[in-house]
């Protein structure tokens, strides 16, 4: 129930862990800002005996520097970033051209400029482990379709580009003319590692801007996410190795071996963490505000224990957050789940902020090597291979694919491919076993630093220019929704029918299996759910607040006669809203929404979601109104406005032949009594030209049926009228409506016996 | 592919090739599927698709039968029902799901992409009169939830009711208190199904391997 700017109906909650310095490859050591420092003591000119030689006085005031300088410099540096970030957005045709990692690059350079300087030394803040969750775009089971092909293009798509790098520098390193022979394979091959690796941030940044098609946007970031792996695998093997002054092909397949486990066993931890974490959040409904604490913890724990085993940390939170989402979303409170998602977005804003900063300040201030043929071919071959992967891995894998990927989308692919702090943190943990260790790091912020301008300023324009194939975000309707699940049956039957199993089994029987096990143990009151009637529930939610926003005429009259009516004991309604049935006020709410959903056109949802009290006010005040219209005196009155734009049915069609004629007539009688009192009945099926008592619906006759049949047969009721044609929709209104009203609120007894 | 060896008659694949945009090795795998399926009889029955397990479980599949059975998805501008399908029949109903080409121009993705539509649009319109009203919709979407544990016929209700309400004010705009809205035909669904993309989710995919041994 997490509303974002929508994407194809999926709940976007991004998520995605950078990791500056994989703990394990060691730390920079903390270069403390030396020329701050203050002493705190008086130096005493002679012995320190206390307290005969010198009195001291009590010190009125004193500066205690050293003892808060590290979490004041943090502070600062984040104050200062951030300060960064308000004034982009002042100018705002800025951020339209230039995406946000290169101005705060750019503002670090600045700020690196000035401290260096004055000679002072950036602060320490590299040696922690900053993350931030982005989380993926996507419902885990839409991505597993895609799983394969990102996959490919993660690992495969690294391998060649390191390797390829790797192998075209060495060869350059030959050529005596740059004067970098003293590189050898190995070295050549740890720093191709380093810098083959995509960047997800930078993507991020750029591409959601773009607004690319989903099916593009997912590769790539997946393809970012995964080579983490990858990238973790190789940069240790090729670290071990370069150390190591014979390689053997045992060495290689061992290295093979470690990607998996490195991977998968990733996965398998960021899974198995996800499932204690949905298990834990079931049975916190008592302990609410706690609850955003398990899903960081978790997530961290994650994070942390797959440092420890020294496997992928960002695959392992990815996959943990991906899992939680899916089960601890239902089990949480909807002020949670609002928490959780505005720290996540908080702590994430900060640290890429802080990151691009620092990318800035620090390239100012070390001591650089700078040899132009190495670092320029560094570049050039950065880029062609990976426009050559790109290409030849598509090939491979178009056949496959429904919409195989044109020539558009592969230059998007390739252009997209911006290096950023990944590169940056690995290139910093080079063991200084390696002679060229300044050259190195180097060429990776040259590199960083040309594609996160270059590529990031320029793809905008680029793309816009070959018109990639553009996403249409705008569909988080009740109509897509129900199509596409529609179709997604549609397709398995198909599948089941002509023997042809695919993306959609495998979907399906994962559903069942969701359904009958997963959700049972991991939901507390786990009921299979329809996403469509989570989307329609999310969306009537939207509704009421907009209701309570636009303050239409009845509801904000309510309060007053909520008040002043002796009836109302407000304790006592709220227990009744308690008591009963989640389900049956939310159709109470929803029939109610269907009048005030065609006054207001477009129902675009990007509010918060409102917490449970005010949906039981809304509720409150909305039966209230009900209440003083069913009291005869409003009977007159018709308070009910003209302008309404209701839809209905034709009046001359088949079903009118169902039509049971015994029920015109008592709808000429109580015409006004079901107008007012179920508005929403008549001006969703008014038919106005058959006669005078056309906005009539309700044969309010029948409620007086009601009266016999006991509450929970609404079913029965229903059934009896389906031969009702037309009516039927109005008076199953009134059938499955009154029935529980008169269950919840006593209140209603006075009205209901002179019905 | 093994397959095609025993398959009869190639000439007659050619002509439903052309038709149907199939290549021949894909015919012959539902050649043998149609086989497989009508006990190789002549024509398909609605008991010969009653029959098959996995689809018992799909809430959609009285009305997924249905369109295999309906001249409308047979391309030759017919209406009403049938009793039984040959295999010509059956072939041009699975066309509707045909993989894209990659040589597809512009048109033709246009056209193949209405031609899907299309098919959507007649698995609601029951009565064949070109417009899917409310009771149609409504039926639809009590199909679609009725797996789905819990729900009551009235979340359902209430759910078509609330979609009919989105396409009358995607399709129409401002209306009149007086103004029906009468149904939704085919030109609202096609623009309310606007951004959708549909080309990658309703086709299906022929795979390398003998799948009648695997399936009941």
């Amino acid at each position: 129930m997490l509303t974002e700017g929508g994407s194809t109906g999926t709940l976007l909650f991004i998520c995605m862990i950078l990791i500056l310095l994989h703990g394990s490859r060691g730390e920079i050591p903390s270069k403390p800002i030396a020329a701050t420092i203050l002493p705190f003591v008086k130096p005493n000119d002679g012995v320190q005996t206390y307290p005969e030689d010198q009195k001291n006085n009590l010190p009125v005031f004193t500066m205690n520097y050293p003892r808060i300088q590290i979490p004041f410099e943090i502070t600062l540096w984040v104050l200062l970033a951030s300060f960064a970030k308000i004034g982009f957005h002042v100018y705002h045709k800025i951020t339209i051209w230039v995406p946000e990692s290169c101005l705060l690059i750019s503002i670090g350079l600045i700020v690196g400029a000035i401290m260096h300087s004055v000679h002072e030394e950036p602060p320490a803040v590299l040696t922690s482990n900053v993350f931030f969750l982005y989380m993926l775009p996507l419902i885990v089971l839409d991505f597993v379709a895609v799983f394969m092909q990102v996959f490919w293009f993660a690992v495969v798509g690294t391998l060649w580009n390191s390797i390829g790098i790797g192998i075209s520098l060495f060869a350059i390193c030959q050529i005596p003319a740059f004067g970098v022979q003293d590189i050898n394979l190995q070295e050549n091959l740890l720093f191709s590692a380093i810098i083959s690796a995509v960047d997800p941030v930078a993507v991020l940044n750029v591409f959601e801007d773009v607004s690319v098609n989903e099916q593009l946007y997912i590769v790539v970031f997946g393809e970012c996410l995964f080579n983490d792996a990858v990238t973790v695998v190789l940069y240790n093997m090729f670290s071990f190795v370069a150390e190591m002054p014979v390689v053997e092909p045992v060495d290689v397949f061992i290295g093979v071996a470690r990607f998996f486990i490195v991977g998968l066993g990733g996965m398998a931890f960021g899974i198995l963490f996800g499932f204690v974490a949905a298990f834990t959040t079931r049975f916190t409904s008592k302990v609410r505000e706690i609850e955003p604490l398990f899903v960081f913890m978790y997530s961290y724990l994650a994070y942390l224990v797959a440092e420890l085993f020294a496997i992928s940390s960002i695959m392992a939170i990815i996959t943990c957050a991906l899992t939680m989402k899916y089960y601890v979303e239902e089990n949480v409170s909807q002020r949670s789940c609002t928490t959780i998602r505005h720290v996540i977005k908080m702590v994430a804003s900060i640290s890429e902020t802080l990151i691009f900063f620092f990318l800035g300040v620090v390239t100012i201030t070390t001591d650089h090597e700078w040899n132009w043929g190495y670092i320029l071919f560094t570049l050039l071959f950065a880029f062609v291979w990976r426009g050559l992967g790109i290409l030849v891995l598509t090939q491979i894998i178009n056949p496959f694919r429904t919409i195989p990927f044109n020539m558009k989308d592969q230059f998007g692919l390739a252009y997209g491919g911006l290096r950023g702090a990944v590169s940056f943190a690995l290139a910093f943990t080079l063991p200084d076993t390696i002679g060229r260790k300044q050259l190195f790091v180097t060429a990776t912020i040259a590199v960083i630093l040309f594609t996160v301008f270059l590529q990031g300023i320029s793809i905008r324009p680029l793309i816009e220019f070959i018109n990639v194939r553009r996403t249409n975000r705008n569909l988080e309707t009740i109509n897509v929704e129900i199509h596409c699940r529609l179709m997604e049956h549609t397709m398995a039957g198909i599948e089941d029918l002509c023997g042809q199993w695919s993306r959609f089994y495998w979907k399906d029987k994962f559903m069942k299996f969701n359904n009958r096990i997963l959700r049972k143990i991991l939901i507390r009151d786990g009921r299979a759910e329809s996403s469509i009637v989570a989307l329609y529930k999310k969306l009537e939610l939207q509704n009421a607040m907009e209701i309570l926003d636009t303050a239409s005429g009845n509801i904000s009259a309510a309060p007053s006669i909520v008040s002043l009516s002796p009836n109302v004991d407000s304790s006592k309604l709220q227990k009744k809203f308690l008591a009963a049935d989640l389900r049956n006020i939310h159709d109470i709410l929803s029939k109610n929404m269907y009048k005030i959903r065609e006054r207001t056109v477009a129902y675009r949802g990007k509010h918060a979601l409102p917490n449970d009290s005010q949906t039981r006010e809304i509720l409150i005040r909305r039966h209230a109104t009900i209440r003083r219209s069913l009291r005869p005196r409003s009977f007159q009155s018709s308070n009910v406005p003209r302008t309404h734009k209701y839809f209905s049915l034709p009046a001359g069609k088949s079903l009118e032949s169902r039509f049971d004629a015994a029920r015109w007539h008592y709808t000429d009688d109580h015409e006004t009594l079901s107008e007012v009192a179920y508005p929403s009945q008549r001006s969703r099926f008014g038919k106005p030209a058959r006669s005078s008592s056309s906005k009539a619906m309700i044969p309010l006759h029948r409620l007086g049926t009601l009266e016999e049949v006991p509450s929970t047969d609404v079913l029965n009721e229903e059934s009896s009228s389906t031969g009702q044609g037309v009516f039927r929709t109005n008076s199953s209104y009134s059938d499955s409506r009154v029935p529980h009203p008169r269950r919840l609120y006593s209140l209603f007894d006075d009205n209901n016996s002179e019905l | 592919m093994g397959a095609l060896q025993s398959s009869p008659g190639r000439p007659e694949y050619s002509d439903l090739a052309e038709k149907t945009g199939f290549s021949f090795e894909q015919i012959g795998v539902l050649h043998k599927r149609f086989k497989q399926l009508s006990h190789n009889e002549e024509t398909l029955r609605r008991d010969n698709f009653n029959e098959i397990d996995d689809l018992a479980f799909n809430p959609i599949r009285a009305q997924i039968i249905e369109a295999f059975f309906d001249r409308r998805n047979f391309h030759q501008n017919g209406e009403g029902k049938v009793q039984e399908i040959g295999f010509e029949e059956f072939v041009v109903v699975m066309s509707h799901f045909r993989p894209p080409s990659a040589h597809m121009t512009e048109e033709q993705r246009g056209k193949t992409r209405r031609e899907k539509l299309r098919f959507l649009f007649n698995m609601h319109d029951t009565d064949n009169d070109g417009t899917i009203t409310l009771e149609e919709y409504r039926h639809v979407v009590e199909e679609l939830l009725s797996r789905s544990g819990t729900l009551e016929k009235e979340t359902a209700k209430c759910i078509a009711d609330a979609a009919m309400l989105e396409v009358a004010s995607i399709s129409v705009g401002h209306m009149e208190p007086d103004e029906f809205y009468e149904g939704i035909t085919f030109e609202h669904f096609l623009k309310l199904l606007d951004g959708f993309e549909i080309e990658s989710r309703m086709t299906i995919r022929f795979l390398n391997m003998d799948t009648t041994t695997l399936c009941k």
